[in-house]
């Protein structure tokens, strides 16, 4: 097959070069170089005053320090409670997010019948674009209080309902991944099933979820990546204690939630509370840009074997 | 998808597979009990504070007299501006990855790559971006076009995505009709290619849109949450209606919440506006080929 940059060359060359052809071709490159600017420009903004930061913090002293005080005296930079409560965060979103995503795309790909397909899909695609601060008013005026109504006794900020919340936001985005994933394995292996007498059980759980595993494990780090920068629903109902506590009633701080809340009041440039934001903010983009390739890379595994 | 029933199996009940059937009608039913138990309190709570002054006074210390109108009006502008610069950049960068660029070339798989990627950065991170280049860096200060660039910059990967998808569905026949008759790459693309993916570009961008104009995180990072009394300009200060939200969930006072809620079912019936016309488009103006 001919791509179509080729299928252009193939037309007769014109007897002088059109340099109105050319024009074009620099100018939608041009917008194309947004992107790759936008990219640099991340990393630019995060690096400078990340390295200004370490220069005055040590990294071991920030990577493994367990106490996280950076605006008040005595200041402490260690970041280990930010990490631990944005894995916890994620952790109980994870709980929610993956089991529900994963039920929800084999009922899709296998069970639904189109007309019910064509009711749910939609249904996905409006949880998927509720803003997250309305997420937040739901788990911090409704969904803490039900948990107190059901005998978990959680505090007002609380992990337990900002994760199964995010868990909730989060079910669209393991759900279509993962049904593309299923979309492409090729019928004949579910023939070949069913002629062997396979269930429709056995269909979906012992040769389409198999042969679709990148896709779906794919989908399943994208949701971590994403649970991981969620900030919205943290900062509202999960509360601004940096504390290293696995106990889901209490309320912690994440890296979104410091990034978030410290830059709301007006930081001086050039003030280590200034610099600490770009610290963690570089560190929470490290961490999600390794999880965004692990999960592009397994997208494209699948689309190579079936596609 | 699904294969023809099995008949074998009819023959006695299969009871671990009703089993699973019923597990994946619990995953299912978890998202849209919550899906609507999520609406129905947001117009439980707000729905008797959904009146003419939450959209036409300013923000106040009084619940009973504080209102949404800035914050309504700048999103609007926000969502324009967001409109008119991630239209032609995001349009142009599908064309440049579908029409012209050779996918053998390390530098354009790079760019593909790029821009999954972007798409799957955590919104606050473009917020720190903007605090850093946009508003300090080049002196833009927090006013509502570095909201708007931000929140470009934020769209612009979700909509050459799906932008690209649109282009891609352009089959090649007409493209090879087109250069038949003697056109040159660019007629090609511009009088067959452009209008036929329209539909679908359409749609793509509406829907990222109004992803758009529900973003908090990175508008808080540049300073949205302030006290804004005036209609907004866009080289003025300003507060977006999602940010708004925000600042009224966290007052203690229970009255500021509940009008929380009654700005959620505005900015919801915004984006359900927006769904509509999208939805629109696709079922009447979309080519199947």
């Amino acid at each position: 097959m001919t791509t179509r940059a080729e299928l252009a060359l193939t037309s007769l060359q014109a007897p002088r070069r059109r340099y109105s052809e050319d024009a074009v071709r620099v100018v939608l490159l041009t917008a194309a170089f947004v992107s790759v600017a936008t990219t640099f420009a991340i990393i630019f903004a995060l690096l400078k005053p990340a390295v200004e930061f370490f220069t005055e913090v040590s990294p071991w002293d920030f990577f493994s320090g367990t106490t996280w005080t950076p605006l008040f005296e005595p200041a402490h930079f260690g970041v280990v409670p930010l990490l631990v409560g944005t894995l916890t965060v994620t952790f109980w979103a994870c709980l929610v997010a993956i089991p529900a995503g994963l039920g929800t795309a084999i009922f899709l790909s296998e069970y639904a019948r189109p007309r019910v397909r064509s009711l749910l899909k939609p249904a996905l695609e409006v949880l998927a674009g509720i803003p997250t601060v309305v997420y937040g008013y739901f788990a911090l005026t409704f969904f803490t209080p039900f948990l107190r109504s059901v005998g978990i006794n959680v505090e007002i900020f609380n992990v337990l309902s900002a994760g199964l919340v995010i868990g909730v936001m989060l079910i669209p985005t393991v759900a279509s991944l993962s049904e593309d994933a299923m979309y492409a394995v090729p019928h004949d292996l579910r023939d070949g099933g069913y002629a062997l007498g396979a269930t429709r059980r056995h269909v979906a759980t012992r040769i389409v979820v198999p042969a679709a595993t990148s896709g779906i494990i794919a989908s399943f780090v994208l949701a971590i990546s994403r649970g991981i920068g969620e900030t919205m629903i943290v900062l509202i109902a999960a509360g601004q204690l940096a504390q290293i506590s696995f106990d889901p009633r209490t309320s912690v701080e994440t890296m979104t939630t410091f990034i978030g809340a410290t830059a709301q009041g007006d930081v001086p440039t050039g003030s280590v509370e200034y610099k600490t934001i770009f610290a963690v903010g570089l560190a929470l983009f490290a961490i999600t840009l390794v999880m965004n390739i692990v999960s592009i890379r397994l997208v494209r595994k699948y689309r190579e074997v079936y596609e | 998808m699904s294969a023809a029933p099995n008949p074998i199996h009819r023959a006695r009940r299969d009871i671990r597979g009703g089993l699973f059937y019923a597990l994946l009608l619990v995953s299912v039913g978890l998202a849209l009990v919550t899906l609507s138990v999520l609406v129905g309190q947001v117009v439980i709570d707000g729905a008797g504070w959904v009146t003419k002054t939450l959209l036409t006074a300013p923000p106040s210390i009084d619940p009973e007299i504080a209102g949404a109108r800035p914050a309504i009006l700048a999103t609007i502008y926000i969502g324009l501006l967001v409109l008119l610069f991630t239209v032609p950049l995001g349009v142009a960068t599908a064309l440049y990855l579908e029409e012209y660029s050779d996918k053998e070339r390390w530098y354009n798989r790079f760019l593909e790559v790029n821009i999954q990627n972007l798409a799957a950065v955590p919104s606050i991170v473009y917020g720190i971006l903007g605090l850093a280049f946009i508003v300090r860096g080049i002196g833009l200060g927090r006013v509502l076009l570095a909201g708007a660039i931000i929140l470009t910059l934020l769209t612009l990967p979700t909509v050459i995505i799906s932008a690209r998808e649109a282009i891609r569905a352009v089959p090649d026949s007409i493209r090879q009709g087109a250069y038949a008759l003697g056109a040159t790459h660019w007629q090609v693309v511009r009088r067959q290619v452009i209008p036929a993916a329209i539909p679908g570009i359409a749609t793509g961008s509406i829907l990222a849109l109004s992803r758009a104009i529900g973003e908090t995180a990175p508008l808080l990072m540049i300073g949205a949450l302030t006290y804004v009394s005036f209609d907004p300009t866009i080289l003025g200060a300003f507060t977006a209606l999602p940010v708004q939200i925000y600042n009224w969930i966290r007052q203690p006072q229970a009255e500021f919440k509940l009008l929380a809620a009654a700005a959620i079912i505005v900015l919801l019936v915004i984006m359900l506006a927006m769904n509509a016309v999208a939805i629109v488009i696709r079922n009447r103006y979309q080519k199947r080929w």
